[in-house]
Order: C-alpha cells, then sequence, then structure tokens
C-alpha cells in the first residue's frame, strides 16, 4: 500500500510539525477482550444491588427481550443518520412510525425524531418560542417543582437570548391557578408544566393552565411521556403547543439518566421544529419511499441560521421506544399506564398505615410515584433501607419519594415491610 | 449503462460481493404498523382509576403479536445498510467498526442503576466514569473532562458556554464573536449561534489552511473564542497551530478543538499540547461506538486547568474513600438532565481498555494509511494534500450527489457529497482503519465505475437499492410526517 501511495512509511504520511507531536504514552494498557470483559464487570460488580424505587424524571419498566434482540440487530446498530435513503428504508420507517406513535399519544400533528432528553427538549421549546412569537417577550415560567436538571439546562438553552427562566408556585403538587394568574402577563413567551409532576401529582387543572398561557399568547409547554399520556389527558385537548419529556420510559432499561427527548408540536410551527423529521415521499417509480425531509431547517445546510445545533440525536434508542410501543400495543399500554395509577397509590396507602409516615403528602391523584412525610431523619431512613436492599429518594429530612415503575409486587411487599422496620 | 467493466475474474469477485448487499429491489414494501391493524381502545370510567376528566377518551394503535414485529422489524433492518453491511467512508463521521464485545458490556445489569442513586452504592459506576475522564485526559492532553455532553454538538455547547463563563468571570463579557472556518462543520456555526454569539467567518487560504492574514483581521478585543478542526475537514494538519494559539490567545480569546477528526491524531498529537485551550470527543466516532441510525453518541468535553471551574455540574472525583461526585466551583449547571449517555460513554471506555497505547496509535496509522491508499486508486481529483483520515475528492464535471447514488448500485456506502464547499463537488471519503486493502480496493473500484458512468446512468441511480431515487423536493413540499397524515390523503 506505501509503494502504491509512493511514501516510504506510514509516519511519513502524517505531516504534523516538530513541535507538536506527542512523543509520551498514554499509560494504558492493552487488554485482551476477555480480560476488558471482566475488568468492567469487576468494576460494576461493585454497585450495590438495590431494588430501586426511584424516578424523578428517569423511570425504569421492564423491557421485552425483543426490544433487544431486535434492536440490536447490527443493521440497526451500525447505520448513521439516513443521508442515503434509498439504503436505509427501514430506518426511516421505524423513525416515522415512531413519530406517528407521538402523534396519537399527544394529537399535535407533528413530532421529530428525537432530542437528547427531556431537559435539552424542553431548552429547544423555549427556543422554538422565542423564535414563533409574534411580539417580544422575555419571560418562560415553570413550575417551582422542576428538576434542577431541567431547569438547568433550560437557562443554557435560552443564555443566547433575552429570555429569562422564573418559577411559579405550586400547590398541592400542582399548578397553583390563582397565582400564576396573577404571575403571567404579555411578556411571557412560555409557560411550562407537567402531568404528571416530578412528584408523581396528576395535575388536575392542565385545561385552564392552557387557557391561562393562551390567554396572553404565550407557548403551553407541556412536559410528560408515553406511558402516562396513554392514560392522562390527551395534550391537544388541553391546548398544548408543544410536548416535551423523555420518551425512553418506554425501549431503555434503567441507564443512569440516559434517555430520549420527546418533541412534538403543531403543524404550524412546523419549519421552525428543531432536529430531524422523516417524511413520505416517492421514489422514480412512483412507490412510497421515506426520506428525511425540511432538513434547511437544519446545521448542516443553514448554519448559524439553522434552528437548533443537534445533529446526532437518540435515533436507536426511538427505535427501541416504537419497539416497546408496538409490543404493548394500545391495550398494553393503556394497561400498564393504569397500573402506575393503581400500585402507586395502592402503595402510598399501604405506607400511610405504617406509624411514622405519611403518604402522600398532597392531595391528589398520583401516577407511579409520590412523595411521603416521614417522622425521623428521611435521610437516615434511606440509610436503613439500603441497607435492606432498597433505595428511595431523599428529598430533604422529612421527605422521601417512592416509585413503582420498575418494581414486581413481590418487591413492593417487600418494601412495605422494610420500610415499616425502619420508620418508627 | 457504460461502466467499464474490469477483468473477468474479478467483477466476478466483485458482483459477488455486491449481491451480498443484499440490496437489490424486489418491488415490496413492508407495509406500515398501521397498515398491518389499528385498534382502538376507548376509556371508560367503569374500569380506570381515574375519574374521566383526567383522563383521555380513546387510543388508536397497531395491535399485533410478537413473532409479527419480529418479522416487521427483521425486515425493515434488511432494508437498511450498516457497517456490518459493508464499508461506509461517510467523510467526517468515522464509521469504523463497533466491536461486539462492548454491546455485552453495556448490557451488563450491574450497570443499569438510576441516576438518584446514593454514590455510596454506585461505586463501579462511578469508578469507570471517572477512569474514562481520565482516559479521555490523556489522549486529547486535556487537565479535565465532563462526560455529561450527549453528542458532539452538546459538547460544542459546553464548550461556548464555558467559554462565555470564563470571559464573564474576568469581567469581558462583552467578547461576542466566534471565529469559525467557512469549511467547519455546520454544528459549529449553529451552536455559537445557540450561545448568542455572532459568527465572524473565516476563510481558507490557497492551501485550503486557515489563512493567518484573515485571521489576524478577524481577531480582536471582541473574540470569545476561534473554533477549530484539526486536521481540518479537507484533512489536511494546521501546520501553523501553534502561531494561530499564540494570536487568538494574545487577544485574549480562547482555542477550541472540533473533535470531529482526532481518530486521525490518536497517540501522535494532541490538542492540548497544540495549544487549544477547551475540546470535545465524538466517542461514536474515535471511540467506535455504534452510530444507531443517527444516534445516541456522547460528547465529552476536555478542558485546560484554568477552564475547569466552570465545567458543567456533576463530575465525578476521587475521594478519601472510593468516588465521588461534585458541582465545580464556578459551574455552567447542566446541559442534560443527569449525566449523558451511560450506554455510549461505557462502551467507550471499553474500547480505549481493549485497545490501549498500542492500538490507539496502530488506529491512526491505519487510517491514514488507508485514507491515502485509496486516493490513490480512484480517478477523482484530489485537490488538496497532505491529508490524513480522509480526503475531498471532487467530482469534476459530474455531480457529486449522483456519483453517490450511483455509488450505492455497487453495494458500498458513498462518501460525504458536496461540502465542504472549497472543493467543487466534493466527495468527502474517510475509509477508517478498519478495512482491509481487499476492500479499499473494492471501493475504490465502485469510485472508478461510478467516474465512468455516463450522465444518464448518474441520473437514473440507483437502481440496485430497496428504493429508487427519491424525490425530495416532494417530501418537503407536501409534507408527511406520520401515518395519520397518509389517512387524510
Amino acid at each position: 500500500m506505501l509503494e502504491a501511495i509512493g511514501a516510504d512509511s506510514v509516519d511519513d504520511l502524517f505531516d504534523i510539525p516538530e513541535g507538536v507531536w506527542f512523543d509520551d504514552e498514554f499509560g494504558i494498557p492493552a487488554r485482551s477482550e476477555r480480560e476488558t470483559r471482566a475488568l468492567i464487570r469487576k468494576t460494576l460488580e461493585k454497585n450495590d444491588t438495590l431494588v430501586e424505587l426511584l424516578g424523578r424524571g428517569h423511570y425504569g419498566y421492564y423491557v421485552p427481550s425483543l426490544v433487544d434482540h431486535l434492536a440490536d440487530r447490527s443493521e440497526y446498530l451500525t447505520s448513521y443518520t439516513q443521508y442515503q435513503p434509498e439504503t436505509s428504508q427501514g430506518f426511516l420507517q421505524a423513525l416515522f412510525e415512531y413519530q406517528s406513535l407521538l402523534v396519537e399519544l399527544t394529537g399535535l400533528e407533528i413530532a421529530n425524531c428525537s432530542m437528547y432528553d427531556a431537559a435539552t427538549a424542553l431548552g429547544e421549546a423555549a427556543t422554538l418560542a422565542e423564535r414563533v412569537r409574534e411580539t417580544s417577550g422575555h419571560r418562560v415560567l415553570v413550575p417551582d417543582t422542576i428538576l434542577e436538571g431541567r431547569r438547568s439546562t433550560l437557562e443554557n438553552y435560552v443564555s443566547g437570548t433575552d429570555l429569562e427562566v422564573e418559577t411559579y408556585p405550586t400547590w398541592e403538587g400542582t399548578v397553583d391557578l390563582v397565582d400564576l394568574e396573577r404571575q403571567i402577563d404579555e411578556d411571557v413567551v412560555m409557560l411550562y408544566a407537567e402531568n404528571p409532576t416530578v412528584s408523581g401529582a396528576i395535575e388536575p387543572n392542565l385545561s385552564e393552565v392552557g387557557s391561562l398561557a393562551s390567554s396572553s399568547d404565550a407557548l403551553f409547554v407541556l412536559g410528560s411521556d408515553p406511558i402516562a399520556l396513554s392514560l392522562l389527558q390527551r395534550p391537544v385537548d388541553v391546548g398544548a403547543d408543544v410536548v416535551v419529556g423523555d420518551a425512553s420510559v418506554l425501549g431503555l432499561p434503567t441507564s443512569y439518566g440516559m434517555g430520549l427527548g420527546l418533541f412534538a408540536t403543531r403543524e404550524s410551527y412546523l419549519r421552525q421544529v428543531p432536529g430531524r423529521l422523516v417524511g413520505v415521499s416517492e421514489d422514480d417509480q412512483d412507490r412510497r419511499a421515506f426520506t428525511l425531509t425540511l432538513q434547511t431547517r437544519e446545521q448542516h445546510i443553514r448554519r448559524e441560521r439553522a434552528t437548533s445545533n443537534i445533529c446526532t440525536n437518540q435515533a436507536w434508542v426511538a427505535l427501541r421506544t416504537a419497539m416497546h410501543a408496538a409490543m404493548l400495543g394500545p391495550d398494553g399500554l393503556v394497561d400498564l399506564a393504569k397500573r402506575d395509577v393503581v400500585r402507586a397509590e395502592s402503595l402510598a396507602e399501604r405506607l400511610d398505615e405504617l406509624d411514622g409516615i405519611t403518604a402522600p403528602v398532597d392531595d391528589r391523584r398520583h401516577f407511579r410515584e409520590f412523595v411521603a412525610q416521614v417522622e425521623d431523619s428521611a435521610r437516615a431512613i434511606a440509610r436503613a433501607l439500603e441497607e435492606r436492599g432498597y433505595a428511595v429518594h431523599v428529598l430533604d429530612d422529612d421527605h422521601i419519594q417512592c416509585c413503582i415503575s420498575g418494581v414486581t409486587e413481590a418487591e413492593i411487599d417487600g418494601f412495605v415491610a422494610a420500610i415499616g422496620e425502619v420508620a418508627r | 449503462m457504460s461502466d467499464n467493466a474490469s477483468n473477468g475474474e474479478k467483477s466476478r469477485v466483485e458482483d459477488a460481493y455486491y449481491d451480498q448487499a443484499r440490496y437489490v429491489r424486489n418491488g415490496h414494501y413492508e407495509p406500515l404498523l398501521s397498515e398491518k391493524d389499528q385498534t382502538q381502545v376507548t376509556i371508560h370510567d367503569d374500569d380506570s382509576p381515574l375519574p374521566g376528566h383526567l383522563t383521555r377518551d380513546t387510543l388508536e394503535l397497531p395491535g399485533l403479536s410478537e413473532p409479527e414485529l419480529a418479522r416487521h422489524y427483521t425486515r425493515l433492518s434488511q432494508m437498511i445498510y450498516g457497517i456490518d453491511t459493508g464499508p461506509y467512508p461517510l467523510g467526517s463521521c468515522t464509521m469504523k467498526y463497533n466491536p461486539k464485545f462492548t454491546e455485552d458490556v453495556a448490557a451488563l445489569e450491574s450497570g443499569a442503576v438510576h441516576p438518584g442513586r446514593s454514590p455510596e452504592t454506585i461505586q463501579g459506576t462511578l469508578e469507570l466514569l471517572y477512569r474514562l475522564q481520565g482516559y479521555l485526559a490523556q489522549i486529547g492532553g486535556m487537565d479535565a473532562v465532563t462526560l455529561q455532553p450527549p453528542a458532539g454538538a452538546a459538547g460544542e455547547f459546553v464548550g461556548i458556554r464555558v467559554a462565555n463563563a470564563y470571559h464573564e468571570h474576568n469581567d469581558e463579557g462583552h467578547r461576542d464573536e466566534v471565529i469559525i472556518p467557512e469549511s467547519a462543520h455546520g454544528t459549529n456555526f449553529a451552536t455559537a449561534a445557540l450561545g448568542g454569539y455572532n459568527v465572524v467567518s473565516l476563510p481558507s487560504n490557497d492551501e485550503g489552511r486557515v489563512d493567518l492574514e484573515a485571521l489576524e483581521a478577524a481577531l480582536s478585543e471582541q473574540t470569545a473564542a476561534l473554533m477549530l478542526t484539526n486536521p481540518n475537514t479537507l484533512g489536511l494538519f494546521e501546520r501553523d497551530i501553534t502561531e494561530i494559539a499564540e494570536m487568538v490567545h494574545d487577544v485574549g480569546g480562547l482555542l477550541y478543538y472540533d473533535g470531529a477528526n482526532l481518530n486521525a491524531l490518536l497517540g501522535r498529537a494532541r490538542p492540548g499540547d497544540m495549544g487549544f485551550d477547551v475540546m470535545h470527543y465524538n466517542v461514536h466516532k474515535t471511540f467506535a461506538t455504534p452510530h444507531g441510525g443517527g444516534g445516541p453518541g456522547a460528547g465529552p468535553v476536555g478542558v485546560v486547568d484554568e477552564l475547569a471551574p466552570f465545567l458543567p455540574a456533576p463530575r465525578v472525583r476521587e475521594a478519601e474513600d472510593g468516588y465521588e461526585l461534585f458541582d465545580p466551583e464556578q459551574t455552567i449547571g447542566h446541559v442534560h438532565g443527569y449525566q449523558g449517555n451511560w450506554l455510549v460513554l461505557i462502551k467507550a471506555f471499553a474500547y480505549i481498555a481493549r485497545l490501549g497505547d498500542e492500538g490507539l496509535l496502530d488506529a491512526s496509522a491505519k487510517a491514514v494509511l488507508n485514507a491515502n491508499y485509496l486516493a490513490s486508486q480512484i480517478d477523482y481529483d484530489v485537490p488538496y494534500g497532505p491529508f490524513h483520515h480522509e480526503f475531498v475528492a471532487s467530482a469534476g464535471e459530474q455531480d457529486a450527489a449522483d456519483v453517490a447514488k450511483r455509488m450505492l448500485d455497487f453495494g458500498v456506502h458513498p462518501p460525504t457529497t458536496k461540502w465542504p464547499e472549497i472543493v467543487s463537488e466534493a466527495l468527502m471519503t474517510e475509509p477508517t482503519e478498519v478495512e482491509s486493502k481487499e476492500t479499499l480496493d473494492l471501493l475504490a473500484s465502485a469510485f472508478r465505475r461510478a467516474s465512468a458512468s455516463d450522465a444518464e446512468t448518474l441520473e437514473t441511480a440507483p437502481n440496485r437499492t430497496a428504493a429508487g431515487r427519491i424525490d425530495q423536493t416532494s417530501a418537503a413540499r407536501n409534507p408527511r410526517l406520520s401515518w395519520h397524515a397518509l389517512e387524510d390523503e
């Protein structure tokens, strides 16, 4: 090969000036595949095995084996963005089906084929709000219960605009309509609410929240996820303009916070949507074919005038989400969502019967999680629970949060017994 | 068809190879899930745990059995070209083979932990992340690394936000310009704009590198940063990098390294040693994590000591008794809800740990050797050199997009086309280190057969793929983005 190139050595092919050659070593030893696997396995075994009653934005659900086996087919795993649609029809169709799933769940006309996660999707919603608002405004309203990771990401996304992020108060875990009405005005560009909230409360007044947003011409951005959306009010029916959230509740097991940014919106904002869109077209023989479309919105064409800087997205996770949803079907999705209400509320009742615990702390219906008040130190209780093999969230000295999404009924029974021992 | 078929023996081998690609069209498409079944579920008050005003009324989606779905997704996969199908020399994307064992380590249940776990109970996860931070710092010549950004563009955004925080901290918040070479990745421009910066576009000199005079003219007290890819998108090393760094630093700006092309330099040169202050790594490129049809990737960011206090929160550090999370003193906060794409990061760790110094050095050597060999075997002109891991050929009088479609017929993935614009009808080609000489010869033959094709053949290509040439205009003019939109037709 060197002869064909006309070079004497591989080193000669590198046109790197003397001064910047790296002559040292990294000191990373090469390992066999077997050694590497053993190294990682042994290291991860240092993690404690705990039954996780954890949620607050990242949810573990059982993922059917079909998803792993089919999504791990190497055609899906080892292809890249569908710049050549003629040899990418299968992935494009799967992403089109993912978009269709979100359209059905939200009632909005358009869903993109992924953002990174719920927090970045929220950030993108804010920049969309800024672009589509006819009159200028400066305020973005978010609930005071918003997760720090989401609020902070949102603030980074709007750092290049004139937008300011402010919180509005909640009451009993959901939007305080009276206070919100007082706070909202024409300077508000975007109003964000979540259903369910980060503490699992189901918002009882979503339509009223939507009306408040539209009365001040603010974009109503609703945070949710595909399982909750299978049962709870349809976003389009409560006036949502954009739906964001973590779609990987379907398709991904617990993954240390890795997610899939759901992003759906109204057709009128089509040209301002961030991220990739798969559309239908025809090939040269007039047969239906899929392709990435409206790419003039995107960074590789529009550069600094693009609707977003996103390039690499979470396409493979979207594939997994579509597969999991298809495995459940509409009956399975609705049943899973109902289960999330029934089990969360039943666990709250059982905890409430124990000495030293009040659950839930708010007068709301709950979806998969809730906050409980404890008489002893919450931190001490959580530590004692860890010793018995269970993990819960500690919110402050008096409050813990429990989520049932990923646990079995037997594990819930074990948890109730354990917390009964440590909470009194 | 007007292919100049080479000698009989070789073309038989090639045809057998092309057939393996299995993209011979069969006139049959896999129906949409919604065309196979639509089941409507009604949510009744009497069997719902929630009152009707809190629920939706109906949900209509396909309801299919597991075997039906297994076939659906298998058939769809057969209409996708991936690295495991054949060579994928998509320039700037570093489509290298993804070692299978990395899937096995990512699937370990002991790693499937929730981010809300107390750090004491996930010491294994934190140790791997800490060690990966260390590996990346070493490889890039950087002092501190965050693993949070979920993709390259997100890494760029962290870089821009860190630069902003640094300047604000030094009472230099007036710096509102980011300088970017014209030939840079589109994400650089979009990221600078997202961060609120004015983009100053920098022309290249006749050799395809940064024009120092133009740079001098562009630099000022308004300069927040210069974003640079090295080797640049033409595959050329920016030989004046030390001088460029000095010029940028002299006006108080920061030098940002776009890590898209780091594969060319592994073990041979480090951005930190060249004077870069902040960089991102594309682990889905350089460290072989699968591209997954467009993502997920990961875009960790490395910085010099002076910028470490501004990195996103939290980071991992070694504590007296294991590992802990901490928030850097003047952190820019979060750019992701949690800590990025764990399933990607663990595969990158596995790849680096497997290769070690030796394997990483070998990767850059072969990547550069392969690109140079392939370029020597094709008919198209390559106007700029000496290039490293990728080269940009010109299709000359032909339309580069047509050439790409024609190459699909030969069972290979074509290069990136029509970019960078500095080369007319650009074919940006990056074969990566994983291809053998035989595969490179097949690729070269696909290039040669495309270059020998007449205009009509080019315009009507491809002919052997699952779909024929797809009409992009109609897709954009009449957007149909869900199966609901098709029903309305």
